[in-house]
């Protein structure tokens, strides 16, 4: 082996390079204004700093990861220079618009934009501490990489949750308010936006403390515990969520329980959806096809406007659900033949033929058109209508429940593995017996089923239902949460939700974004992580004895 | 041999063809009832044949992309749609600019070369910067992969030029020497019309003979044959690949101009439809398949802007110009049901696959 | 009593003819091979036998089943099973996975019994357990059966991809190249392996094989395909003298292993 004293310049200049475009993209779709009010430590950085820091510091830092076996001094000269281009980049952004005007085009090349990145310095002294800034970057990068790596994890661990919480500040602080004794607390912690100094770090020290004191111990993940406690554990464990799941639109109040409900449909979907695509491999992208018939169902039973029926929410359901499971084997039966892409495609032409279906003024008097459907009943339970985010909660919790558990049988039931094997090698689960239309059908019409489910209470949600409430974007929330949660993995789909829907819910200025980050999220899963967060887990078979069939009572 | 024949149909089968022939007769039906109506005249006909050639015209220089992609990566390239709206939508600012310097409507050839230009090398350099970054890693990932990497990459370009240029729409400003129309004869045909049939038609020869007559085109036929082979034989499969995009992109750039000419306004969304007909057109013609993809181009172009008067009419359905987009999905479920090759592609046959 | 029974069997791709009327027979319990230089249809007539292409003539006859034309999941509930050239394992399913997806056609359970696992489910799925883990010993897997099949080393994919086969119940097993890629000592338990197949379980066994050495050694009768033509047949000593099958593979400059195997 040589010794390698030297270093190759270029890598570094092209991670310098990469980090810098990464934040000039962030700083001109508009991201880093977006988040430059919003303090992560009050008065003292934002997430709109932290929006152009962090590509050239993750950039700078994976580099020199690469190039571990540099001498320090090496290292360090390589990460100056990374962090140098990087910053430089930006740095001519703001020369460039300090000269001519971009907003001609780049709408978001403001004067405002230039102050963030110069923090508020003019365009002179900005660029000097902006260059500054650079090499701090780069220093910064060489010098964690250099600690031991249990001060390293300590510290990541500490940065990241500083982070979190500091962005989560409006729920927190919110619930909060409602547990009188907590609330003073958390006001010592929390300032009007982000974090105080104080809190931070407090939150800091804290995670830091912990992980450095728990560093090294064998990591078990969630799942794998879970399954080696024992069954009352187990069960204790069960019954704690199930509480916690009770009571939570009670703790989170009426504005995050709004979220909460969309969370929990979007789960419903994504359940629906993790069968088709996940466990069976069939790419479905008009799943809102059948969240659109399971809601205009509902809609057209119930709706005394449309004087075609007046049901009870409850009374039609189940045609809802019917239409929407028997819409999935019609819609199915021809499209299953075709190859993965294929089917991709003609999928979301079916999903934008129904919309337009429904949009026109040919089906108007059925369907309501471009007006939609209003007045749907919403279902009540003796003399309680559920009509309140809170209420109508429980409705939701209790389909995704039902479905989380109908999910969770037949993947380990002799169709999940039909499923599964038609996903992994089609030729080879036919020559294995398995009738491969019949067996995607049912995967399809059961997604199509849970799909139409969930149209079915968010009609009862909103009491009305419009075209365009049904386009396209919805299937891609329920697929990127599926993908990014893992596909065919259960938990991955609460996971995706979780993070894919409950973020632009609660960050306002996250919401403008969200496709933009859906669509990079997908990328970057797709090359670097594509089991997906909570990877699918395959059930142990051979060394556990059959497992003490634990049914809870499917009520 | 019919035995066998017999033996295969399922109940699917018959479903499936009895939808169909109630369709075509649908589709027979209406159009016997509006012809005999009598309730659009013969102009009315040539109009909509006229704007559906230009239509088809620019689904053709689209649908090269994906049919170039696909012959050679045997993949999907979801985001080509995106490929097509960053060049007219960049391009834009072009046309301001030369407006701004008067040059407009006195050269407005060399403005209308110079759009052309900023859009192809737009649309040109994102295909690239897609393949390299986003494709290149997943050539041998399962196919799945790929997929779901171009759907994410369509709506990270859709929504990251929507966070650079904003979500409004942007005019392209009329030519006065393209406004109006000419009279062949009796046949009034709209400049704009006129240019777009016209430029995709030279476009297409151009790439058609790139295809089949230039170096290049030889070694991406090489390689859509047997990447490995073609690599042995010392053809740079990746320069192959980037060339095959780059191709792609520049003629889908060219077509966003067109497009522009007929619908005169550019945003981010802009390329979700166009880019979804001009797959099926490419499917319709046979994917893989150059002169394919024209032919594709052209009758499902016809259809969308016939149609709907045509048959939708005649079935007493109102606002038929509404279901215009469903027609194009329409044919596409149908072509990848009854014949999945296309109207020229070659079968693929089960050796091959 | 004859099992299987080619007649005649004709498939063309174009213009192509892989497959040119050729009769095979197969007696119960045999083991039998095909061999021939490479394209000379051997997979193609496996691909027709399970049903993956419908031959344009003649006809396929498993018993007293005409199964021409049936598709795959027909055929292999019939009792055909088979492997592939290219190990094609459920890569990721573990191993007890993927052979409980070969016994597929003998069970029942559905969507209804999926979801409520009711009693008789639960026998089932109980046994089918028992019977995957007699499968997993019996190909030698023991151990094995919570290991994503992409993880097991080659010898041992090879190994699951015949229990797989095994799973469920074949009269008639195809086995393509059954040794390819494997060492002689592996190769030679291998072929110990086949034979214990049809002593122990009774299974026909038709194999496509390369290595002259293990066709040679254990093959009752060798049917001989070349350009698509059976070209011999005949026992292990009978088709080493053909003239034919001697030409058909120097004339090709492949035939080191025949001529070795020989001598």
């Amino acid at each position: 082996m040589e010794t390698n004293t030297s270093f190759s310049w270029k890598e570094f200049v092209k991670a310098g390079l990469l980090g810098g475009a990464v934040a000039v993209l962030l700083s001109l779709v508009g991201m880093v204004a977006a988040f430059s009010g919003r303090y992560i430590v009050s008065g003292v950085f934002t997430m709109g700093q932290v929006l152009f820091i962090a590509p050239i510091l993750l950039s700078t830092y994976a580099a020199l990861r690469r190039n571990r076996q540099l001498t320090n001094s090496n290292l360090f000269m390589a990460g100056l220079l990374s962090g140098l281009v990087g910053s430089a980049i930006l740095a001519l952004l703001v020369l460039i618009g300090s000269m001519v005007n971009l907003r001609a085009m780049l709408i978001n090349a403001s004067p405002e934009l230039y102050g963030i990145l110069t923090f508020g310095r003019g365009t002179g002294l900005g660029i000097v501490i902006l260059l500054g800034l650079g090499l701090l970057i780069g220093a910064a990068a060489a010098g964690f990489l250099l600690l031991p790596d249990r001060i390293r994890h300590a510290l990541t661990q500490a940065i990241i949750w500083v982070l979190l919480i500091g962005l989560l500040r409006d729920l927190i602080v919110t619930v909060s308010f409602r547990w009188g004794p907590l609330s003073s607390i958390v006001r010592q912690l929390f300032a009007v936006s982000g974090l105080t100094i104080i809190g931070a770090l407090i939150l800091f020290l804290l995670v830091g403390g912990v992980s450095y004191w728990r560093w090294g111990r064998p990591k078990r993940d969630a799942a794998e515990s879970f399954n080696q406690q024992r069954p009352a554990a187990r069960w204790l464990t069960i019954g704690i969520t199930g509480l916690i799941l009770l009571f939570l639109p009670l703790i989170l109040g009426t504005f995050f329980s709004e979220i909460l409900d969309n969370v929990s449909m979007y789960i419903l979907m994504g359940l629906g959806l993790n069968i088709v695509v996940g466990f069976a491999g069939l790419l479905d992208l008009g799943y809102v096809a059948f969240f659109a018939i399971g809601a205009y169902t509902i809609g057209i039973l119930t709706s005394p406007e449309l004087g075609i029926a007046t049901m009870s929410w409850w009374e039609a359901l189940p045609f809802a659900l019917l239409a929407s499971f028997l819409a999935g084997f019609v819609l199915g039966l021809p499209v299953l033949k075709m190859r993965g892409d294929y089917l991709a495609i003609v999928t979301l032409g079916f999903g934008e033929i129904v919309r337009l279906l429904v949009l026109s003024d040919w089906l108007r008097p059925w369907l309501g058109g471009s007006q939609g459907i209003q007045r749907i009943a919403q279902p009540s339970i003796g003399p309680l209508v559920l009509n309140t985010q809170q209420e109508l909660y429980y409705l939701f919790l209790i389909g995704l429940g039902l479905v989380a558990f109908i999910a969770w049988r037949l993947k380990d039931s002799r169709l999940g593995r039909s499923w599964m094997a038609l996903r992994e090698d089609e030729d080879v689960a036919m020559a294995m017996g398995i009738n491969h239309v019949s067996t995607k059908l049912l995967a399809f019409a059961t997604g199509a089923l849970f799909s139409g489910l969930a149209g079915a209470i968010f009609a009862a949600k909103l009491t009305s239902v419009y075209p365009h409430s049904m386009n396209f974007l919805v299937s891609i929330n329920v697929l990127s949460l599926i993908i990014i949660g893992g596909m065919g993995s259960i938990p991955g789909v609460f996971i995706g939700a979780l993070v894919l829907i409950a973020a632009p819910d609660l960050l306002r200025e996250f919401a403008e974004f969200r496709y933009l980050v859906y669509g990079a999220l997908l990328v970057v899963m797709m090359l670097t992580r594509p089991e997906g967060l909570w990877p699918e887990k395959r059930r142990q078979l051979e060394l556990h004895e059959e497992e003490p069939a634990v049914v809870p009572a499917a009520d | 041999m019919l035995r066998n024949w017999t033996q295969r149909v399922t109940l699917t089968d018959i479903i499936v063809w009895a939808l169909g022939i109630l369709i075509l007769i649908g589709v027979i039906w209406g159009s016997i009832v509006t012809l005999n109506t009598g309730k659009y005249s013969t102009s009315t006909w040539i109009d909509l044949t006229i704007t559906g050639l230009a239509l088809g015209g620019v689904y053709a220089l689209i649908a090269l992309g994906y049919t170039l992609v696909y012959g050679i990566l045997r993949m999907i390239n979801f985001a080509h749609s995106e490929v097509f709206m960053s060049g007219p939508f960049t391009a834009t600012f072009a046309a301001q600019a030369l407006i701004a310097l008067g040059w407009w409507n006195t050269y407005p050839i060399l403005s209308l070369v110079i759009v052309m230009l900023v859009s192809a090398a737009v649309s040109a350099s994102i295909a690239i910067l897609l393949e390299r970054i986003a494709y290149r890693p997943l050539r041998h990932a399962p196919r799945l992969v790929p997929l779901i990497t171009a759907i994410g990459a369509s709506f990270f370009l859709q929504y990251t030029f929507r966070g650079l240029y904003g979500s409004g729409l942007k005019p392209f400003p009329d030519m006065e020497i393209f406004s109006g129309f000419w009279l062949i004869g009796t046949v009034r045909i709209f400049k704009t019309q006129a240019v777009a049939i016209l430029g995709a038609f030279i476009m297409m020869l151009v790439l058609y003979t790139i295809v089949q007559r230039t170096k290049i085109g030889k070694a991406m036929r090489s390689v859509s044959e047997d990447k490995e082979v073609a690599a042995l034989m010392g053809i740079n499969v990746d320069r192959v690949i980037t060339t095959t995009f780059a191709l792609g992109g520049i003629s889908a750039g060219i077509a966003g101009i067109l497009y522009l000419l007929l619908f005169p306004v550019a945003h981010f969304f802009m390329g979700f439809f166009p880019g979804l007909k001009a797959f099926t057109a490419a499917v319709l013609g046979g994917i893989g398949n150059v002169p394919g993809a024209f032919l594709g181009a052209m009758v499902l172009g016809l259809l969308e802007s016939v149609g709907p008067s045509l048959f939708l009419d005649g079935l007493g359905i109102p606002a038929p110009n509404q279901l215009k987009d469903a027609i194009a999905f329409t044919i596409l479920v149908f072509i990848l049901i009854f014949r999945p090759s296309g109207l020229l592609g070659e079968r693929l046959t089960q050796a091959k696959a | 009593m004859t099992l299987l029974v080619a007649k005649n069997v004709t498939k063309r791709f174009g213009g192509l003819v892989a497959l040119n009327k050729i009769d095979i027979e197969m007696k119960d319990n045999a083991i039998q091979s095909i061999i021939g230089p490479n394209g000379a249809g051997k997979t193609t007539f496996f691909n027709c036998v399970t049903g993956f292409y419908t031959p344009e003539e003649g006809d396929i006859l498993l018993g007293e089943h005409n199964i021409t034309g049936l598709s795959p999941d027909r055929v292999t509930q019939l009792g055909i099973s088979r492997t592939y050239q290219n190990i094609r394992l459920f890569k990721n399913m573990t191993s007890v996975e993927n052979i409980l997806v070969g016994m597929h056609p003998h069970l029942k359970a559905g969507l209804i019994g999926g979801i409520f696992r009711g009693p008789l489910t639960r026998k089932e799925e109980a046994e089918a357990l028992k019977e995957a883990r007699r499968i997993l010993n019996f190909v030698g897997l023991k151990g094995r059966g919570d290991m994503m099949a992409k993880n097991l080393p080659y010898g041992e994919q090879r190994r699951l991809e015949i229990g797989r086969a095994l799973a469920s119940k074949p009269k008639l097993l195809l086995l393509d190249e059954p040794t390819a890629g494997m060492n002689p000592s592996e190769t030679h338990e291998m072929m110990n392996f086949i034979r214990h197949l049809r002593d122990e379980l009774g299974v026909t066994i038709l194999l496509i094989e390369h290595q002259m050495r293990v066709v040679m050694g254990i093959s009752e009768l060798i049917s001989v395909l070349d350009f698509g033509e059976k070209i011999a047949e005949g026992t292990p000593v009978e088709i080493q003298n053909n003239p034919h099958v001697i030409e058909a593979y120097l004339g090709r400059g492949a035939a080191s292993g025949l001529v070795q195997a020989a001598a």
